[in-house]
């Protein structure tokens, strides 16, 4: 196997709140393997977002960071938006509403590539239509709020991707959709990022939708990475509690009901 | 600009209802305050028989019955005339076009300094929030607010035009200088510096609050981080998606400043006696002019409609959510 993409070791991540510490990752020691697809799990609060957020290097400045994120498999430290691309979960909030879909999604591309703003758009045009955004000349245009929920999440995936960075990290890209636009979303991703050769950091609490085509899984608990590997061995053999809580959690058909009581409709 | 049309045509069909409600307001208002201008004008006389006192009221029409009055005074207007101004004797609609514009000169550049300064100041503090600057320029602001405009008016007068003598302390123009054209125009421009000043600076301080205020909550958004996660350059992340979201209520603000200045142009005026239209206004108030303070209030009122106007067809296009038949979320 070459060199990882990424070497995380003894990365822990703090607050300062009321006088005491409190950790939002501690002591994470996590390779990401370059050209797969890495599905990080865990409940609300386990710290998942926050590995997003320091492998981007977006994190606070208030926020404590110790132990190391090295990069063997880049020249140069990575640069957020040329090497790597970020995905949010909420895709109404993370686009300008007073600004063109045209101007945000080319405004990457001409930072990082080196474009003036003509060739920008018509780029813009093309990462549209790879997003598949009906009508993408009149998208260019026009704004968020003229948009559905999934069709901003394939803008926001279009903008991630504009400078053609070597990392796509979505946090919880799909958890604001309904399952349909979910499935959509994650097909998108798993095409674009088999087509361009990017390494995908999938960040969600929804283990059967990682288990669907995650190379690799790293589950998190309490700010802690309790377990890691390929996603078929955790998957089939999960070695840890809480690994088999999620796997446990998933609701289907065969599930009891969450509400007692509540007769048939 | 099809947005822009709807809005004006509405706008304009609702703005009629509120100028009749002022015209009808302002009437019985007046009506029902002791004194007419038939009282204020003995006084100035020192008495008077009532023989007098009756052929006076007979010959401005004030023994009419109350209801004959607004009629009468309604059907005038909707031929734009604003009737007769007792106090000065002249019809009403010269002295509003004679003293107007002084006053929207004073009050548009005090608009424009407040508005452009302020938003300036706003961002340099915004822009990093809770930085010292930050921190120098909102107290600052403070200050500058908690003084009352009279006052800051007599401190620029000593200061600029007593000691240093750069400014005239007082007046539009110069008196009797024969000035036209460009050297005029210079010559009120000159004279305005220290009014403009005195009325834009305390108004400065509450848009640099409001941009501040805006930009530290736009900070807090997610499209900000999603920027951020562009890698986007500092400046472009601070003027395009933080300021320009902030910069929506500050527009808004406008609009409502715009009647507040109005009112506190009279103060300025009285410091700097400059003829305007706030100080048409205390005249006549003090003169018991009943049709020239109705007619000060109708095109007072028709001002502020015009000016919110302009500030929502600024708005709508400042924001693409207003008006496109779409909730925004």
């Amino acid at each position: 196997m070459s060199a990882p993409l990424a070497e995380i070791r003894g990365l822990s991540v703090s607050y300062l709140r009321d006088d005491a510490r409190s950790f939002a990752l501690r002591d994470v020691d996590l390779d990401i393997a370059k050209g797969r697809r890495l599905a990080v799990i865990g409940e609300s609060g386990s710290g998942k977002s926050t590995l997003a957020l320091a492998l981007a290097g977006l994190l606070p400045p208030q926020a404590r960071i110790e132990g190391s994120i090295g990069w063997p498999g880049l020249a140069k430290p990575p640069v957020a938006g040329r090497d790597i691309g970020m995905v949010f979960q909420d895709p109404g909030g993370s686009l300008n509403p007073v600004l063109t879909i045209g101007e945000q999604v080319a405004e990457g591309a001409v930072r990082h590539l080196g474009l003036d703003w003509r060739a920008a758009r018509s780029h813009a045009l093309t990462l549209l239509e790879r997003v598949r955004i009906p009508d993408p000349q009149a998208a260019l245009r026009a704004y968020p709020h003229q948009f559905s929920g999934g069709q901003r999440q394939r803008i926001g995936i279009a903008a991630a991707i504009a400078a053609r960075p070597g990392l796509l990290i979505a946090d919880e890209p799909t958890s604001a959709l309904d399952m349909v636009v979910q499935a959509e979303i994650v097909a998108l991703l798993d095409e674009l990022v088999r087509e361009a050769g990017m390494t995908l950091v999938f960040i969600t609490h929804d283990i059967a939708l990682a288990s669907g085509f995650a190379d690799d899984i790293a589950v998190f608990q309490r700010a802690q990475l309790v377990e890691k590997g390929a996603a078929q061995a955790v998957l089939a053999q999960p070695a840890h509690a809480c690994t088999k809580r999620l796997l446990a959690a998933q609701i289907d058909f065969s599930t009891p009901r969450l509400i007692d009581g509540v007769a048939d409709v | 600009m099809h947005r822009a049309l709807t809005l004006t045509r509405r706008r304009i069909v609702s703005s009629i209802p509120v100028l009749l409600i002022v015209i009808v307001g302002t009437f019985l208002l007046l009506e029902a305050a002791p004194g007419d201008a038939v009282d204020a004008y003995l006084l100035s006389l020192g008495g008077g028989d009532a023989g007098l006192v009756a052929e006076l009221r007979q010959s401005y029409g004030l023994d009419q019955s109350l209801l004959k009055r607004l009629t009468l005074y309604v059907g005038a207007l909707l031929r734009f005339d604003l009737g007769w101004s007792v106090t000065f004797d002249r019809p009403v609609l010269d002295l509003i076009a004679e003293r107007l514009p002084n006053t929207l000169w004073l009050m548009g550049a005090a608009t424009a300094l407040a508005f452009s300064l302020g938003s300036f100041l706003g961002i340099v503090a915004g822009a990093r929030p809770g930085s010292l600057t930050d921190r120098a320029l909102s107290t600052g602001s403070l200050a500058l607010y908690a003084v009352p405009s009279f006052w800051l008016g007599l401190v620029l007068v000593l200061v600029f035009a007593v000691d240093l003598r750069w400014f005239p302390t007082a007046g539009i123009e110069t008196i009797a200088s024969g000035k036209t054209g460009l050297a005029r125009v210079a010559d009120i421009a000159w004279h305005l510096v220290l009014p403009v000043s005195a009325l834009g600076f305390i108004y400065l301080a509450l848009f640099l609050r409001m941009m501040r205020t805006g930009m530290t909550e736009a900070w807090r958004q997610d499209f900000v981080l999603f920027a951020r996660a562009k890698g986007l350059a500092r400046r472009r992340i601070v003027l395009r998606h933080v300021a320009r979201n902030a910069l929506l209520p500050l527009v808004t603000m406008l609009g409502l400043q715009a009647a507040a200045m109005l009112g506190g142009s009279v103060v300025v005026e009285s410091v700097f006696a400059i003829p305007g239209f706030g100080r048409l206004a205390h005249e006549a108030v003090s003169g018991r002019d009943a049709p020239l303070l109705t007619g000060i209030i109708i095109v007072s009122a028709m001002l502020v409609i015009v000016v919110n106007l302009l500030v929502d067809i600024a708005y709508a296009a400042l924001d693409p959510r207003v008006g496109s038949g779409e909730a925004a979320s």
